[in-house]
């Protein structure tokens, strides 16, 4: 039997407000314990939620850069159960009208298709807290300061058909979050997490099979292992007889395994109603038109201008808009290069990725700026070195051995462009090597490259190489 | 220091008294705590006596009397109704759940009241989080009504009327979700009012019912209430149903010509169920208003017989929300050595609850559950949509509606306590001004049976000024504000 895999993601994204959701406190990460929780986020008695009104701007943000439809009225609900790190007993979220819905995401797929992915609602909700359990005896530690942290929970519909699908999505929404500058997606600290919806069923049938819902999936390596490791459950089940059970499961990303939490008969009904400590969120056009002017230039559209304006091909101005990093910095070293959009390119994904990924840094943390790259950049295009002695020179930089024109100086680098320089070189070669220069005006064309090479290694590389190539055919023919 | 006896004066009367220096903040709240220690206390009205804080904010007020600061109500003492968080002082809400809890912070009616300059001398004993009308609910005990030791105060801020009808108190905080001002002021024969829903800001009042709950002032006159609400209204940002409305100067407003002002009668207020003496009593007061040049009409508000139903459903769902954060384990009761997680919960809510807000909390889950949603709680709210456009067609024809605040006045202790329908439908006249979110007033009007009935007055949003005018004119002319308990006069 032939097997149709069907996923759909729940992203939850951290929103980067300064304060909480409901409340006045400190969003900030890795404070001591309960530090950065005020009276309303312990759900102190009397106390009462205040929505901030960034965390709707950014969730605007966010429906408008993937086409959904922002409510003019969205509510938010309570989500009734008891956990100790739940401090009201319920969670502030948004049940029957999210804030936005019914939009998309293009995926650009490796063959050069396109795939889209349907967003069914995304949603803001309050964060809980975290149970601590390490350096407890016999007791379990309740941390709060992470309770009513803000919440974009974004839903898609079940379109992705395989691992990779369902990371080259969260890939692209992660990439979004982050170019609109609502959620600083980092997923080590949990800012950016997902739980996978993911059931399969017979080839060319259009029933959705019984789908498992996988949680605790806070790395694109651990999504892509998890529902692998899910569809070969699944289908192993359903191969020697047996049926899927709807249920939650965790992902053991130690053991690489998932297992079962909770059957859908031990679910909590969440008595989902309208909290009415909160009026509804009323929306107007005249708002989503200011945060429509604060919106940044979007992934997608800055691809197709770097293809137009910097003449890339799909694939360089792909990889150069997949973070708004990455792109901010590539266009500062075409500025610092005279506009060298084209050699720019080569190097942000040649040289510098390959150095950013050697020692694990991000593209914030290169120890070259823009600048220097772009005037390294400038100095191969007027012929000051070779593209070959550049990448010495980058190294140099990255080392902290200062601006390209000073690394070039000290080093000694700077091209033989002096034809007297470069004469004298060449009648070395030739003289040193009568049998070659016999065989090549014999019509051994192909030794040129031999006397490039032996000028190249006399000159230390400094030589330019198409005025050598010029001297030395002409020398030879001579 | 000589105690003076100025038990029976109004709050206005304080206020006077004390600009002309004919006693102090302290002589006051040393007279009102000794009637509280003293032939007060058989009533049970307090839970807390904050006597060492009250003597401190009293000689306070002196004090920025002497330099020339003082307000209004500077110095004159106020107790808070059980329910309002004070800053250090145990806020119990009437229950052994939270019997130890001492707010970190100051709710924001207390909040107003302290600016104001007011000397807070206790909390008042209450229904379990504010859920009952006859105040036997109470972890600390039944509230007894002074003027009839065997019978009920009312409730849910029974403590609050007691205090006030008993002269221990000059004014009390209180709040309504379906009547727990109008009904006990009404039983123990003082004025009380609820204000428009949204009017004070919920911020620190321990919450049962949230779309419902509202604070309000409980004193001896109509005057008096306006001047305490002058204090305690206001925009609060920290209540998202607060409403950012100026707040106007009801006691400027008091004097007020009633000649040709439109009364409705509604008729579902005068059917069955009302206990004759008590009719006979309102109509007297239709008399008086007559007298007064008002005009009356009679109206219908014909989902009145849906408004206990509906309220029933609605308030038990937010309270079993609402509740859910007294689980044991960050604040409140916590019960001896759980074994686990479910035991931690179950003993800790099993113990610190008692019966009827247990009730509740299983009601309003089972309204809220999966597949009941729809039948319950979604059914009961259309039915508040159509109680509240009753009402504003009926402001369309009239300025304000009358009628009794309760059918029956005050019953026995015990009496009703075995029968919670019967005691549901002692709000049966408030509850729908609940429901619909308006200002509504209790107002002595007599006697039946030897006990106080309250008039009800209720008026249009934020109508608060019309009500308060409407009662002052009555009590000008009526002295049934002015009675006292005879045990305690």
């Amino acid at each position: 039997m032939q097997w149709e895999v069907v996923i759909g993601l729940e992203i939850h994204a951290q929103l980067a407000t300064r304060s909480k959701i409901f409340s006045g406190a400190s969003t900030a990460y890795g404070a001591e314990p309960n530090t950065q929780a005020c009276a309303v986020d312990l759900g102190l008695p009397g106390v009462l939620p205040v929505l901030n009104a960034e965390a709707v701007n950014m969730a605007i943000k966010f429906g408008l850069a993937t086409g959904c439809t922002v409510a003019p009225r969205s509510v938010f609900a309570r989500k009734n159960y008891f956990y100790p790190d739940l401090p009201k007993g319920y969670q502030i979220s948004q049940y029957e009208l999210p804030v936005v819905h019914d939009g998309e995401v293009i995926l650009e797929l490796e063959d050069g298709g396109t795939k889209r992915v349907g967003l069914t609602r995304a949603h803001l909700e309050e964060d809980a807290g975290k149970s601590l359990h390490e350096g407890f005896e016999g007791v379990t530690g309740i941390d709060l300061n992470r309770a009513g942290t803000p919440l974009l929970e974004i839903v898609s519909e079940p379109d992705m058909r395989s691992a990779k699908e369902a990371v080259a999505y969260m890939r692209k929404v992660h990439s979004l979050v982050r170019y609109l500058g609502i959620c600083d997606g980092n997923m080590q600290e949990g800012s950016f997490r997902c739980d996978a919806n993911v059931s399969i069923r017979p080839k060319g049938s259009d029933k959705l099979g019984t789908r498992t819902e996988l949680k605790n999936l806070n790395s694109f390596r651990f999504v892509e292992r998890a529902i692998n490791y899910e569809v070969e459950r699944q289908i192993d089940v359903i191969e020697s007889g047996g049926e899927v059970v709807q249920e939650t499961r965790l992902y053991d990303s130690v053991k690489h395994e998932t297992r079962s939490m909770r059957t859908k008969e031990e679910a909590n009904d969440y008595r989902y109603f309208p909290d009415p400590d909160l009026l509804p969120v009323e929306i107007t056009e005249a708002d989503i038109e200011r945060v429509r002017a604060e919106l940044p230039e979007l992934p997608d559209a800055k691809r197709l201008r770097f293809m137009e304006q910097y003449q890339l091909s799909a694939y360089d101005a792909s990889l150069l808009t997949s973070a708004r990093e990455v792109a901010d910095y590539y266009e500062s070293v075409v500025t610092a290069s005279g506009g060298e959009g084209k050699l720019a390119a080569n190097w942000v994904n040649g040289e510098l990725t390959a150095a950013l990924n050697r020692d694990g840094r991000d593209i914030g943390e290169s120890p070259v700026t823009p600048e220097s790259l772009g005037a390294l950049v400038a100095r191969i295009v007027d012929d000051t070195i070779s593209g070959k002695i550049a990448k010495d020179v980058f190294e140099a930089m990255w080392n902290g051995e200062g601006e390209p024109d000073a690394v070039i100086e000290a080093r000694g680098l700077k091209q033989v462009t002096d034809t007297g320089a470069l004469e004298a070189m060449v009648d070395e070669v030739i003289a040193a090597n009568p049998k070659q220069v016999e065989q090549y005006k014999a019509g051994k064309d192909k030794l040129l490259g031999f006397f490039v090479g032996q000028c190249m290694k006399a000159s230390g590389g400094k030589a330019n190489p198409a005025q050598l190539n010029e001297l030395i055919r002409k020398k030879l023919a001579d | 220091m000589d105690t003076v006896s100025v038990h029976d004066k109004t709050v206005a009367e304080l206020a006077a008294g004390l600009a002309a220096g004919t006693y102090s903040s302290e002589e006051l709240t040393r007279d009102c705590l000794q009637r509280i220690n003293g032939i007060g206390s058989e009533l049970n009205a307090f839970v807390t006596v904050a006597e060492e804080h009250a003597l401190t904010a009293a000689r306070e007020a002196d004090r920025r009397r002497a330099r020339g600061e003082a307000g209004l109500l500077s110095g004159i003492p106020l107790a808070h109704k059980d329910i309002f968080c004070t800053n250090g002082i145990r806020t119990s809400c009437g229950s052994r759940m939270l019997d130890n809890f001492i707010s970190p912070y100051d709710a924001h009616v207390v909040e107003r009241m302290q600016t104001a300059g007011m000397v807070m001398l206790g909390k008042t004993n209450m229904d379990e989080f504010a859920m009952g009308s006859s105040n036997e609910n109470s972890f600390y005990g039944p509230v007894k009504n002074p003027w009839d030791t065997t019978a009920v105060p009312g409730g849910s801020s029974g403590g609050s009327a007691a205090a006030v009808a008993a002269r221990l108190v000059p004014a009390a905080t209180g709040t309504d979700t379906g009547g727990s001002i109008r009904q006990p002021a009404a039983m123990c024969g003082i004025t009380g009012l609820k204000p428009t829903y949204g009017r004070v800001s919920r911020y620190g009042m321990i919450a049962f019912a949230s779309s419902l709950d509202q604070a309000g002032p409980m004193a001896r006159s109509a005057e008096d209430c306006a001047l305490l609400l002058e204090a305690m209204a206001g925009f609060d940002s920290r209540d998202s149903t607060c409403v950012n409305q100026p707040v106007p100067r009801y006691s400027e407003t008091l004097d007020a010509d009633l000649k040709g002002l439109k009364i409705g009668l509604p008729k579902e207020y005068f059917g069955e169920g009302l206990d004759a003496e008590v009719a006979r009593v309102v109509d007297a007061a239709i008399e008086e208003y007559r007298k007064l040049g008002v005009e009356f009409r009679e109206i219908s508000l014909r989902n009145t017989h849906l408004a206990v139903p509906a309220y029933y459903v609605i308030a038990p769902a937010e309270c079993s929300s609402n509740l859910s954060r007294f689980d044991g384990v960050r604040f409140g009761h916590r019960c001896e050595n759980p074994r686990d997680l479910e035991d931690l919960y179950k003993r800790s809510r099993g113990e610190g609850f008692g019966a009827e807000v247990k009730r509740r909390i299983l009601v309003g889950t089972y309204a809220l559950s999966a597949g009941y949603y729809d039948a319950y709680y979604l059914k009961a709210q259309k039915v508040r949509r159509l109680i509240r456009d009753d009402f504003l067609a009926a402001f369309g024809e009239v300025d304000a509606i009358l009628g009794p605040t309760s059918p029956t006045v005050a019953f026995n202790l015990g009496e009703r306590s075995d029968d919670p329908v019967k005691m549901y439908l002692s709000d049966i006249y408030t509850i729908a001004v609940n429901l619909a979110g308006l200002p509504g007033m209790s107002v002595p009007a007599g006697f039946a049976h030897g006990r106080p009935v309250g008039l009800q007055l209720i008026g249009n949003h934020f109508d608060e000024a019309r009500l308060l005018n409407m009662a002052h004119r009555y009590q000008q002319v009526t002295d049934w504000h002015t009675r006292a308990p005879e045990a305690f006069a």
